[in-house]
């Protein structure tokens, strides 16, 4: 059958421990995790929303909304890949170090790509950009020929289109 | 009044917490870091605690306690090793759907993660093992925790629950906080128990077009209480239809009835396993496609559709993809489906079904359980047979440990009513059946509880005569001696070539002696004709009895469906040969 990418965002109770319950629920029980963020989102009703890119055969998929359903703390699972269409958007930090014409070029795509200088020595840069994965991948890819030393990435937070909430 | 003078002690709102779900027995043992529970314990005289030897056998005793009243079970145990020992056992009741909630001690909030003495990381451990767990960390939640714990542990699929207690929570004071008179809804946790009726329609439909039907029910049924079993035996009847057991479902359809084919599975029935193999509508209510009832995937039941009633929307499409999901409590979804089938009054199709029962007969004439009867020597099949003759008119329950005895017991004991048979299915942990007697002994202290037993599982908890006799606790414990790890040994001459590696029971106690050094009754048979003079003696006496019976070693329990094969793949005898297990079914358990 076939693997299929799917982005889940899941409500849940903001309490010790959540996490681990979903990271364990996946290792236990065999589920890939591609991309994993998480924080809170409402402090009054201490709400956290967690947003997973995982893949599977389509029952796969089935099971692990099925599993995360089952715990809780969990308000509600959905699929943002099969209830229509959605945003995804992730961050990263790229560190770029170099002189001369290479960090000239690294900043000439960075203005392409839209992302910020938020830091900048004599030889190094760093720069903020925002987008789907593929944006920031391939922003990545470009800057390791200019002197790439250091990437830290968001992972996808995620949000279907239109007025309906979660 | 000041608040400090109303306030109680964290221990003593546990206890009043206890009280007020309704909770009667507490199965624990005592340390440093429940101290405190202790102490309230002391004080009070509504709950009573069963001091078990072993922490493992706490949670069996009260998995047992569970099982045969539908109540929640409840464990107390200390922190560290107390912990880690109820491991075991909270994991054979999440696998099993058992209600039980374990109360764990921890050392205080402030040494949490300093290593200190007897910490573990409890919560930690248990979340793979328990349904859900709580760590409470200020008396103030202390109550109102107990009270969520009892309820996610029974409601929706039950399961363990592990409230861990760190010693500062139970030592400091608050104000009691009572169980919600009317139900609150939890603010995430809602299992769905209401079934949808159109899907109720829509099952009623296929139900009423079936050719070849077959019901399939399982342990659900007993999750969801007595009622649910009676309506099911009264939809089974208006329908006509024939119907199998899971091993946790057995007990929820009368044995003895016409329509029931005896369980399915690896070690089911002929008649079960070739009637769920060529049925064209399957009827799942409460069972969850385990792989002891499946065999080969893709072999499995090819050409059914399938209806699946289950409360918990991760059974469903699992293992097995189904054409009809209905997500509901089983008793409610049976109410809906017979009032609906009242209504309808639907014309099945009586010739379909009379030819579909014809051939059910043709595979029930093939007597799959028959075995080869021996003056010498006694079968295990025949200490059953005979057992049972002699237990059948009496109020019983039976527990068992985990082998070929287990099977056997499955296959001859006939279960008339729900909640009468525990056994450990999902899990299989040998030492689980001794305890859970003593948790159904308390339960029905006048009842008839037997331990269906092998001489290597018994060893697991043979610590527990101690608390039988401490209590006073009439169980039966009745070995069937093969002097091997049989069903080891049965898969090592199935599939490795007869080499015994390591399944001989050796250096055994002398069970009669044993069963003398605790202070209960021993017994012991190897003859087939003094056996019925044995097992009446064992039910005549009103003490702890350990049964010594001696039986063939060499015997097998069949049918038996190998690892990989399909359902009508089955061995029926020591004749047939296990020429069909493939690569990939070597690797299976
Ligand atoms: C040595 C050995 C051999 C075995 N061989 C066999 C064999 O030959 N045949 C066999 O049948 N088993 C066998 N087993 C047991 C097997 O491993 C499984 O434990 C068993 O088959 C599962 O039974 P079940 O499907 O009824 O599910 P259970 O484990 O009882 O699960 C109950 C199902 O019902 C659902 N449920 C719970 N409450 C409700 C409710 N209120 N309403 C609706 N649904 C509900 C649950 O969500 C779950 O899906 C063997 C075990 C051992 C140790
Ligand atoms: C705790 C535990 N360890 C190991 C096993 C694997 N196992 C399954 S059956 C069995 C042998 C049981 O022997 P016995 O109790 O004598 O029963 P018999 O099969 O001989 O009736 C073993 C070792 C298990 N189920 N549980
Ligand atoms: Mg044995």
């Amino acid at each position: 059958m076939e693997i299929q990418s799917h982005t889940i965002s899941v409500l849940v109770a903001n309490e010790p421990g959540i996490l681990a319950r979903v990271v364990g629920l996946f290792s236990g029980r065999g589920y890939n995790i591609e991309s994993l963020t998480v924080a809170e989102t409402d402090a009054r009703q201490s709400l956290s929303r967690i947003t997973i890119v995982t893949k599977g055969t389509p029952m796969i998929i089935e099971q692990i909304k099925a599993q995360l359903d089952r715990l809780v703390p969990v308000y509600r699972v959905r699929d943002l890949t099969v209830e229509g269409p959605h945003i995804e958007r992730e961050l990263a930090l790229v560190k770029v170090k170099g002189t001369g014409e290479k960090r000239v070029e690294a900043l000439r795509l960075a203005d392409v790509f839209r992302a910020k200088v938020i830091d900048a020595k004599a030889d190094s840069f760093v720069f903020e950009v925002t987008g789907n994965s593929d944006k920031v991948q391939t922003f990545i890819g470009l800057m390791e020929a200019l002197g790439l030393v250091d990437v830290g990435r968001t992972g996808i937070v995620a949000m279907s289109r239109g007025g309906e909430a979660l | 009044m000041k608040p400090e003078e109303s306030a109680t002690t964290g221990a003593d709102l546990l206890v009043k917490a206890l009280i007020d779900e309704d909770v009667e027995v507490i199965f624990g043992y005592p340390g440093g870091a429940v101290l405190p529970i202790y102490d309230s314990l002391f004080k009070q005289n509504r709950l009573r605690h069963i001091l078990v030897r072993h922490e493992q056998a706490a949670v069996h005793a009260a998995e047992g306690y569970a099982r045969s009243t539908g109540k929640v079970g409840v464990v107390l145990v200390t922190s560290g090793p107390g912990a880690t020992n109820a491991v075991t056992g909270l994991t054979d009741a999440l696998m099993d759907s058992i209600p039980v909630v374990c109360l764990t001690g921890q050392v205080p909030t402030h040494l949490i993660g300093n290593d200190a003495f007897q910490e573990a990381d409890t919560t930690g451990i248990t979340r793979p093992c328990t349904k859900h767990n709580y760590l409470v960390k200020a008396v103030e939640n202390l109550a109102r925790t107990v009270h969520e714990a009892f309820y996610v542990a029974r409601s929706g699929r039950p399961g363990p629950v592990v409230i861990d207690l760190p010693k500062d929570v139970l030592m400091n004071k608050h104000d009691y906080t009572a169980p919600p008179k009317v139900a609150v809804e939890h603010k995430s946790y809602r299992p769905q128990t209401k079934p949808d009726p159109k899907k109720i329609a829509q099952a009623i439909e296929m139900i009423a077009h079936a050719k070849r039907p077959i019901f399939y029910a399982g342990g659900g049924i007993i999750n969801s209480g007595p009622k649910a079993s009676k309506l099911l035996a009264q939809f089974v009847h208006m329908t006509g239809y024939p119907i199998t057991n899971t091993l946790m479902g057995l007990g929820s359809f009368p044995a003895s009835d016409k329509q029931f084919l005896g369980m399915l599975g690896m070690h089911g029935t002929y008649e079960a396993n070739l009637a769920m193999h060529g049925c064209d509508v399957m009827i799942n209510i409460g069972a969850r496609f385990d792989d002891r009832i499946t065999g080969n995937l893709t072999k499995f039941s090819p050409g059914s559709k399938k209806i699946h009633v289950d409360i918990d929307p991760s059974s469903i499409n699992k293992n097995v993809r189904v054409d009809l999901a209905v997500v509901g409590d089983a008793g409610l979804v049976l109410e809906e489906m017979i009032k609906l089938w009242k209504a309808k009054q639907p014309k099945v199709d009586l010739k379909a079904l009379k030819a579909w029962w014809a051939e059910i007969e043709k595979w029930r004439g093939r007597n799959c359980l028959a075995y080869k009867p021996n003056k010498e020597t006694i079968k295990p099949q025949y200490a059953l047979e005979r057992l049972y003759h002699h237990i059948k008119d009496k109020d019983h329950y039976i527990t068992t440990e985990v082998g070929q005895h287990q099977m056997w017991a499955a296959q001859f004991l006939k279960f008339e009513q729900p909640n009468r048979w525990m056994t450990s299915g999902g899990l299989g942990t040998m030492g689980y059946g001794f305890p859970a007697a003593m948790g159904v002994q308390i339960a029905h202290p006048d009842a008839l509880v037997i331990d269906v037993a092998g001489e290597a599982s018994i060893m697991m908890n043979i610590q527990e005569l101690s608390t039988v006799a401490q209590y006073q606790l009439p169980v039966k414990i009745f070995i069937l001696n093969n002097h091997y790890m049989g069903m080891v040994r049965q898969w090592q001459e199935l599939l490795h070539g007869g080499r015994y590696s390591e399944s001989y029971s050796e250096s055994l106690p002398d069970f009669v002696k044993l069963a003398d050094a605790f202070g209960a009754v021993g017994l012991r048979c190897h003859e087939p004709d003094k056996l019925d003079g044995v097992i009446q003696e064992m039910i005549k006496i009103r003490k702890p009895v350990v049964v010594d019976v001696l039986v063939d070693e060499a015997e097998n329990c069949f049918p038996m469906i190998p690892s990989g094969a399909a359902h009508n793949e089955m061995l029926l005898g020591p004749d047939d040969k296990a020429g069909k297990v493939s690569d990939e079914g070597m690797v299976l358990v």
